[in-house]
């Protein structure tokens, strides 16, 4: 890592040992996976699952074990669009644009959540609560149209009924911030 | 292992029989049961819900001894989940909620009586019976037909079905000859899509030289509108893991890996629970029922790219590296998985095999038609009444799947299209409505079989738009690396939506067409090869009205924004409500007068539209 690039990349804002604990935890999806062929992929899934996202140090730190160049990590990182290299929020919504679902009015339905966010695919709220993403089709075409909020899927939705599910996530992330004070 | 009836490894073909019949007679097995569909809709509807109010309710009233709540796999109706049956009667509820319990076990269980408002009704005929209902009597469900019977987590439910004596059928009494030839004479072509005779690709693989060599399984089910593959994993995970093993037994190889979506998390759970069981009673792993034959499985998970349901794109995502196609030959046969020899199929494929394994090839040759053998699962949504999952023989109209099972168009509008076959396929308008559903007949008309997308649209949608939907997903999903694709789907797409915005020439239509074919022509996978499918398809049906958008410009089911015109109609009282909805203050009047809107000012949001109590604007 260079020096200017010394303080830590993930959304911890700074705390000093942050990025050595961070990349510890690593250590056991190495061990797993480092003597299988075909490695990287399921290794840059699990540090997403791990982080949320897949920060520069954990490139580095994937590099160097499994002997693999970063251009080439990089490369197959931007290939595929389930990776982000940027923090993501803690609920991630992906509006399904699958056919089923866009003949039954998908597209208002991102335009709502798109226009209450404030965000555009892609991005993330300030505060960190919501990603807003598209996805193609979720295999819920019986229930079109769908919205997917982490694992919770969110049937038959219209544009009217954006508002009060956000509400129900954002009442939970205060939930879980008021709890751990 | 949890599943309480097996407790050591089955070791020999005689063990298999045995433990089938000790699950058989077991009282576990011979309770009454109660099938909570536990598909990926129902899920989402709640009927996990539903499942622990009946088990607290059978509780309740102390008949858990009794009664057992059996979850399942998809039963097909998603659209009216969460669905149950009823094992004594066969009795069909639908919509049913955890409150509904009660009355379940108290009314029906102990006393008889049906619980009515759960029932189906169509045509105002009430439908007890799962048997009578039109949804499930029109169907011959072959690979569906463990799902809605047996607990997909549960080893013992599947063997008790007759599960894994395919496999013990082939270890003990056929060579890998014979266990091909079987294949191949049942007639079994690829579900994937493309429907090349699974015995012939076989074949191949086998006679390739090689120590080692792969088996794999595309569960990569990218098309939009497709949900086949992920009910099955989910259903019926192990019928997948048999098929599998028995591929790898007559090709020779040990080692076999499943590719399946991200997006698909409870179907990867239940397959990575039917591996671990299938481990445990030693069905998988070395000397599998006490023979020489050994092999083993791995799930791997895709991360979002639709190219990778390709064949050379998927090995190359296994191996690790960006899922770009390369050049056939060689092909996966020769030259595959870590240049391996190496045999891909799909899911429904595999989950055929066990079938055609223990009913030999014969009975299932004679479902389907001449060319083309079996059943075909089709994913049926869009508009009409019963979305959901359906199976029926190849070759089946589709006029009976949209009207005699999925009850035919809602709220009576009329059917303009259905498409089949996803980003690779096309549209098949009214008057074609009695076509078989087979791999040439489909092709006929431009559209393809695909692996079983069937998106029925009503006269709200517009062709041309369709065709921009279709174009803009495989103009997103195309990896990049062969320029027809690349940029051939990205020039026709600024063509048509320039055509969406009533910008359009007439020269344009010649125009798509010519690099239609050039894109078809030049492309190097399949993906960018039938891209441009979907807009074939709907300039040979529908091409007045790509001409209406260029001529008129006037979009007839009025989808496309910049061609609609929003008008208030006398039925106007003078509200007031879409005026204070207009973002643009493009509408005006007084209170309790007839408004008005400025098209010039409009940006056809449709706020008003969505807004007005009165139904008094229209848009066309």
């Amino acid at each position: 890592m260079s020096n200017n690039e010394s303080k830590c990349s993930c959304s911890c804002s700074g705390t000093e040992n942050c990025v050595e604990i961070e990349l510890n935890k690593l250590d056991a999806v190495f061990d797993k996976w480092e003597s299988q062929p075909g490695a990287l992929i399921p290794v840059l899934q699990e540090t997403q699952g791990i982080y949320g996202y897949i920060p520069a140090a954990a490139i580095t730190a994937i590099s160097e074990r499994l002997r693999i160049p970063t251009s080439k990590i990089f490369g197959v990182i931007t290939f595929y669009s389930f990776f982000s290299l940027k923090p993501r929020g803690k609920y991630l919504i992906r509006v399904c644009l699958g056919t089923a679902c866009y003949v039954r009015g998908a597209e208002e339905v991102l335009t709502a959540l798109k226009s209450q966010l404030g965000i555009d695919v892609g991005e993330t709220t300030d505060d960190l609560v919501f990603t807003l993403d598209v996805g193609r089709c979720f295999g819920a075409c019986g229930l079109a149209p769908v919205i997917m909020i982490n694992e919770d899927v969110h049937q038959w939705v219209k544009s009217s009924d954006v508002e009060k599910i956000l509400k129900s996530y954002r009442n939970l992330a205060q939930g879980a911030k008021n709890g751990s004070k | 292992m949890d599943d309480l009836l097996i407790n050591e490894r089955i070791k020999t073909p005689d063990d298999l029989k045995k433990i089938r019949e000790t699950i058989c007679a077991s009282a576990e097995f011979n309770k009454e049961k109660v099938f909570v569909c536990a598909g990926g809709g129902c899920i989402a509807s709640g009927s996990m819900k539903v499942k622990d109010a009946l088990i607290s309710e059978l509780q309740k009233k102390g008949l858990a001894d009794k009664v057992a709540v059996v979850e399942t796999g998809c039963l097909g109706p998603c659209a009216v989940g969460p669905v149950i049956v009823i094992g004594k009667d066969g009795t069909f509820y639908q919509n049913v909620s955890a409150d509904d319990a009660t009355a379940i076990v108290h009314d029906h269980l102990i006393g008889g009586k049906v619980v009515e408002k759960l029932i189906h009704v169509a045509d105002d005929v009430k439908q007890q019976n799962v048997d009578e209902i039109p949804f499930f009597k029109n169907q011959k469900k072959v690979v569906l037909n463990n799902c809605g019977k047996i607990n997909p987590n549960k080893i013992s439910d599947y063997i008790a079905v007759g599960g894994y004596s395919a496999l013990s059928k082939v270890l003990t009494s056929m060579s890998s000859d014979e266990t091909i030839a079987e294949v191949g004479s049942s007639g079994l072509r690829g579900r994937g899509g493309a429907g090349f005779p699974t015995g012939t690709k076989w074949t191949f693989a086998q006679k390739s030289e090689g120590d080692v060599k792969y088996i794999l399984c595309n569960a990569d089910e990218g098309d939009p509108g497709a949900f086949m593959d992920r009910s099955i994993l989910e259903g019926d995970p192990h019928s997948v893991v048999e098929g599998m093993a028995v591929g790898a037994f007559a090709i020779g190889c040990k080692k076999g890996f499943v590719y399946v979506r991200a997006e698909y998390p409870l179907a990867v759970d239940r397959l990575q629970n039917a591996i671990n069981q299938a481990r445990e009673c030693g069905l998988l792993g070395k000397n599998i029922l006490g023979t020489e034959f050994e092999f083993d499985l791995e799930i791997r998970m895709g991360s979002g790219a639709f190219v990778c349901g390709e064949e050379t794109a998927l090995m190359a995502s296994i191996e690790g590296k960006r899922g770009e196609p390369r050049p056939r030959p060689p092909f996966p046969a020769q030259k595959g998985l870590w240049d391996k020899p190496t045999v891909l199929n799909n899911v429904e494929t595999y989950s055929n095999i066990p079938r055609i394994i223990s009913n030999g090839a014969p009975w299932f040759a004679s479902i389907g038609t001449a060319k083309s053998k079996g059943t075909k699962i089709f994913a049926l949504a869009g508009a009409v009444e019963i979305s959901g999952l359906v199976e029926v023989p190849v070759g089946t109209p589709l006029r009976k799947v949209i009207y005699d099972i999925g009850g035919g168009v809602p709220n009576g509008k009329a059917y303009k299209a259905a498409q089949i076959g996803g980003p690779s396929g096309g549209c098949i308008p009214a008057d074609h409505l009695d076509v078989a559903l087979d791999y040439e007949s489909l092709n006929e008309l431009g559209a393809i079989m695909g692996s079983g997308g069937l998106i029925v649209m009503d006269e709200t949608s517009c062709m041309v738009d369709v065709a921009r939907f279709f174009l803009e997903f495989v103009q997103d999903e195309s990896c990049g690396k062969c320029v027809p694709c690349r940029e051939g789907t990205h020039q026709m797409l600024q063509i048509i939506n320039r055509i969406c915005e009533g910008k359009g020439e007439m020269a344009d239509i010649d125009t798509l067409q010519k690099m239609a074919v050039t894109i078809k022509n030049a492309s190097l996978c399949g993906l960018g090869q039938t891209a441009s499918n979907p807009v074939l398809s709907t300039l040979r049906h529908f091409r007045d009205e790509y001409e209406e958008h260029i001529r008129d410009k006037k979009c007839r089911a009025a989808v496309c924004k910049s061609l609609i015109v929003f008008e208030i109609t006398d039925k106007c009282i003078g509200c007031g409500l879409c005026k204070k909805a207009c973002p643009v203050s493009a509408i005006c009047g007084s209170t309790k007068t007839r408004h008005s809107i400025n098209t010039d000012m409009c940006t056809r949001c449709g706020l008003c539209y969505s807004t007005c109590k009165f139904d008094a604007i229209i848009k066309y």
